[in-house]
């Protein structure tokens, strides 16, 4: 049996959450949220530590109490949800046939437009048959009470990221037990009461292994130090003083582990210094004996569902290419928060989930003009939110610079004509850069080309932060 | 004397579980004695998973024989015991007019074997068959296949103990003498078991068990192969195995799927005089080093040039045992019963590929020399079929409703990269065999083993392991003896 609505959000994580609360107050009530785990929250439930909200709330709070404003509101505008319920596939479908009351919704622009984006050819069938409807996605969802599914009309993309590992990153050495993600430690831990570590080295200086770092030492472990390939910390600064120098605990820069040793447990690792090429030196070599690797090495977003629904996904963020309203590749498939771009605070993933609410909104009531303007960005720019434009409005750019930078400019251009422009005393990759470019500005065709102009090169970002 | 065992085998990978099987047919008294704690831990579970043609060996060796028998019989093995097999065929693919006299030696050689099918094919028809390569020509083989290699031998393992075989795992063998009785005693680090007769189906051990028999001088040296595995995405690229011409010494580093669609690059062949070990242990020495990584990936490039590092989901190795002349030349499988020095005892040395493909012939091979000393009495009850467990994965969308409604866990997604239920989870941990590390349930049900490593599923894994086997969080090993995964709780609960 398929039930229809009008807009599926998959995860019940920030982004999934704030996108369902903001929708409904739209006025989008015809709204499901689901979450494979069994509670709602996403990964902040074992985001024990504070410092969540200071953008948005203006107060600092741990993770599940940031989660449980959100939670609040959402049971206070009894928004349905269902949780223990994975998705398993998300279909874009042609309409039309058998879709039922809600496959007629007149106004809708017709996808023909979108051909030029390399969209599937399913959009391109569907063309030919009703250019009225739009296209529906057939969800299904695996869940206790039998395997569900929905006819959308729009989906909300807000599945959030999973962790780098280390098959991922072929870390040479054995194979023992005690090497660890950062994530997996901490749900160990925060979640499920199990201490994983004594005597810990940490690979990875992202955000999440420093709060490990942190946390291990809190409950006993002893934490040795933390190595990061990079020339500059992948973590925010704030982090490096609270996790790491509150603790003494040593960061060492361009070092990486490169030998793995136990049969059974993590006996010890090699950790060797690297080149500016991010090569290991020989002869740099140092065994560190420990019990426990904890890797804090990258979060991917997780967009298996979405390439399962033909969503083009960027090579350089790994999520969806999104236009300015978070639209996807597929018109009315949605993209917001870890799922589409790695973010390093929350309040962003709030802000920008209630961002693709309001267009999907308007996708549902109105269609969404077209987005033709394509934003590239140089070499200095690892890369932005979103990718392409309409040029008709305002546009808030999410970005992050490829390395860091001191006395910088970020600038975007069209055709040479400077169209914004942010001063920056300092740019690191750890934080994410928001500027807005002004519709006034921009002209009707031509790509927005972003960059970031270098003052002197910062070589050691974290020294007086 | 009761605890007196007709047969003890000793080691439960591919071969012995397979021994172990055939012996089930028939009224006897059967262990098997495990050194880990589940059954493929070792060369069983380390390999490329690929069921060969045959023709890579000597004609009127045992390895040529037994290949071409094990993979005419794979379809039917793989019904009868439920583990995945597909008949991928494979491509040998050439460029150079010496490649080319190579394959063709190679055809006849096969042809000689009894190998059917193969075929030589032009460039055109390879890269129709098979687009993403480099390659002018090919010898095209339509019997070779891949395997699930866990379930392979856990599903032997598995039929043989429902069928009467104990398996004792845990039990590293130490000792064998040979009672005035005649019987054999075999100490293990556990405990010491009597038997009439003994089986060496000891792999990377063969020859330690082999001089434990008295049977020495023989000469082991290893293979240690490395692998990469990509990405389930990378599968659709890679519907069959793509191996290089073979040299004389090994088969070169092929691009071969794997029955679930990742992607195996591998192996490396390294040659060692002596089984490596890890420091301080008695284990072999399974790791994978940066430089052998990174020559997997460029040689392998040459024939697929689609080998990208954001697609490496893990690294393995693993190791073969090469029984060898005293020039160093690669033998034949030994298979041997020497009644003179030790009667009643079967003895196999040189165990490696295409082991995999052999183990149910070298199984029967090893019932026939048995019999001809010994006669055994049928097993009437000898049941030869097994169910596995039942994959939300693998099924189609009505299955998997079905399935929720006659047993809900099924609509438990417990691992999000390989869509395992909490029901598999369940049998899994549940498992004949008795096996509870977190490795086993890996293998059984394959949560831990995708995209995210069990970034997602671990935690509940380990969870479900202490609640259902009743161990305590300190108790709960990821594979081997002191592979504990966790040290305490964070807190003790308040009252």
């Amino acid at each position: 049996m398929t039930d229809n609505i009008d807009v599926l959000i998959i995860g019940g994580g920030p982004a999934g959450l704030a996108a369902a609360v903001k929708l409904w107050d739209l006025g989008v009530h015809s709204l499901l949220v689901l979450e494979r785990e069994k509670q709602l929250g996403g990964i902040l439930r074992q985001c024990i530590h504070d410092g969540f909200g200071l953008t948005r709330f203006g107060t600092t709070l741990s993770g599940p109490e940031y989660a449980q404003r959100f939670i609040d509101e959402v049971r206070e505008r009894n928004i349905p949800y269902i949780t223990n319920a994975a998705v398993i596939g998300i279909k874009p479908q042609i309409s039309g046939g058998s879709g039922g009351t809600s496959a007629r919704q007149p106004g809708l622009r017709s996808p023909e437009g979108r051909a030029a984006f390399g969209w599937s050819a399913v959009s391109e069938q569907n063309a030919g048959r009703s250019v009225e409807a739009p296209e529906l996605k057939l969800v299904t969802a695996a869940t206790r009470d039998g395997l569900r599914k929905w006819q959308a009309k729009a989906v909300v993309l807000a599945m959030g990221c999973r962790e780098r590992t280390r098959g991922a990153l072929a870390i040479p050495g054995e194979r023992p037990a005690g090497v660890f993600t950062a994530g997996v430690a901490q749900a160990y831990m925060n979640l499920y009461n199990r201490m994983p570590a004594r005597e810990v080295v940490i690979l990875g200086s992202g955000d999440i292994g420093m709060i490990m770092a942190r946390r291990l030492t809190l409950e006993g472990a002893h934490v040795q130090a933390v190595f990061e390939v990079l020339p500059y910390p992948s973590g925010l600064p704030r982090n490096i003083e609270q996790c790491l120098n509150d603790y003494n605990i040593p960061l060492y820069l361009s070092h990486t582990v490169t030998n793995i040793h136990g049969s059974a447990r993590l006996t010890a690792v090699t950790v060797s210094e690297v080149d500016s090429q991010m090569k290991p030196i020989p002869g740099t070599e140092k065994e560190y004996p420990c019990d426990t690797l904890i890797l804090s090495v990258g979060l991917i977003p997780e967009n298996e569902l979405s390439l399962d629904a033909g969503v083009t996904l960027d090579g350089r963020t790994r999520g969806a290419e999104v236009d300015e309203f978070f639209q996807t590749s597929v018109p009315g498939i949605f993209s917001a928060g870890n799922v589409l771009h790695v973010h390093d605070l929350v309040d962003f993933v709030s802000l920008e989930a209630e961002a693709l609410a309001e267009s999907c909104a308007r996708y549902l009531s109105s269609g969404l003009p077209e987005c033709a303007l394509n934003i590239v960005a140089d070499k200095s720019v690892n890369h932005t939110v979103p990718m392409r434009i309409s040029g008709s409005h305002d546009v808030p750019l999410s970005l992050r610079p490829s390395r860091p930078f001191r006395d910088c400019r970020v600038v975007a251009r069209q055709g040479g004509v400077e169209l914004a422009s942010k001063p920056m005393k300092k740019a690191i990759p750890a934080e994410m850069i928001q500027m807005k470019i002004p519709a006034a500005k921009i002209s009707a065709s031509g790509d927005i080309l972003v960059s970031i102009e270098a003052g002197v090169r910062a070589s050691c970002p974290s020294e007086g932060d | 004397m009761d605890n007196l065992f007709d047969c003890l085998v000793i080691g439960g990978g591919v071969v012995g579980s397979a021994i172990a099987r055939e012996l089930s047919r028939y009224r006897l008294k059967i262990g098997v004695l495990e050194k880990n704690l589940d059954v493929c831990y070792e060369t069983s579970g380390r390999n490329t998973a690929v069921i060969h043609g045959g023709f890579a060996y000597n004609t009127g060796s045992l390895k040529a024989r037994f290949c071409v028998e094990g993979n005419r019989g794979m379809t039917k093995l793989a019904d009868d015991l439920d583990f995945k097999f597909i008949r991928t065929g494979k491509v040998l693919i050439g460029n150079s007019e010496e490649d080319m006299a190579s394959l063709k030696r190679t055809m006849a050689q096969g042809e000689r074997n009894g190998v059917e099918g193969l075929t030589l094919i032009d460039g055109e028809k390879l890269h129709e068959m098979v687009p993403t390569v480099n390659g002018k020509f090919a010898l095209w083989s339509p019997n070779s296949g891949i395997v699930d290699p866990f379930m392979y031998t856990i599903a032997l393992a598995e039929n043989a103990a429902r069928n009467g075989v104990k398996y004792f795992l845990d039990n590293e063998v130490t000792a064998i003498s040979h009672g005035t009785d005649g019987n054999y005693c075999v100490t293990t680090r556990r405990g010491v078991y009597h038997t009439r007769w003994v089986v060496n189906s000891a792999g990377l051990g063969c020859r330690e068990i082999s001089d434990m028999l008295g049977l020495t001088g023989y000469r082991v040296i290893f293979s240690k192969d490395h692998y990469i595995i990509l990405d389930q995405r990378c599968g659709v690229d890679v519907p069959l195995p793509r191996y290089t011409v073979p040299s004389n010494t090994y088969m070169g580093i092929h691009v071969t799927p794997t029955v679930d669609g990742n992607v195996l690059v591998g192996p490396d062949a390294e040659e060692r005089p002596a089984l490596p070990r890890s420091a301080g242990s008695s284990a072999a020495l399974y790791d994978v080093p940066q430089k052998n990584i990174d020559f997997l990936a460029e040689d392998a490039s040459i024939l697929w040039p689609h080998i990208h590092k954001k697609d490496y989901i893990r690294t393995y190795c693993g190791i073969l045992p090469k029984w060898v002349d005293e020039n160093g030349v690669i033998q034949d499988f030994k298979i041997e019963i020497r009644d003179d020095v030790a009667p009643r005892a079967v003895n196999l040395v040189g165990i490696e590929s295409p082991g995999l493909t052999c183990a149910v012939p070298i199984a029967r091979h090893v019932l026939d020399m048995m019999k001809e000393r010994e006669p055994f009495e049928e097993n009437p009850n000898f049941n030869g079929r097994r169910k596995g467990i039942r994959r939300f994965a693998d099924m189609t969308d009505e299955e998997r409703a079905e399935a929720i409604r006659q047993n809900p866990d099924y609509g438990e997604l417990v691992c999000r990269c390989e869509k395992v239920s909490k029901a598999e989870i369940l049998q899994a941990i549940h498992n004949p065999l008795g096996v509870e590390t977190m490795t086993g349930i890996k293998y059984r049900t394959r949560s831990m083993m995708g995209r995210c490593q069990g970034g997602y599923c671990q935690m509940r894994v380990e969870r479900m392991i202490e609640e259902e086997k009743g161990r305590r969080e300190t108790e709960v090993l990821y594979n081997r003896q002191g592979s504990q995964v966790l040290f305490d709780k964070v807190r003790e609960a308040q009252r």
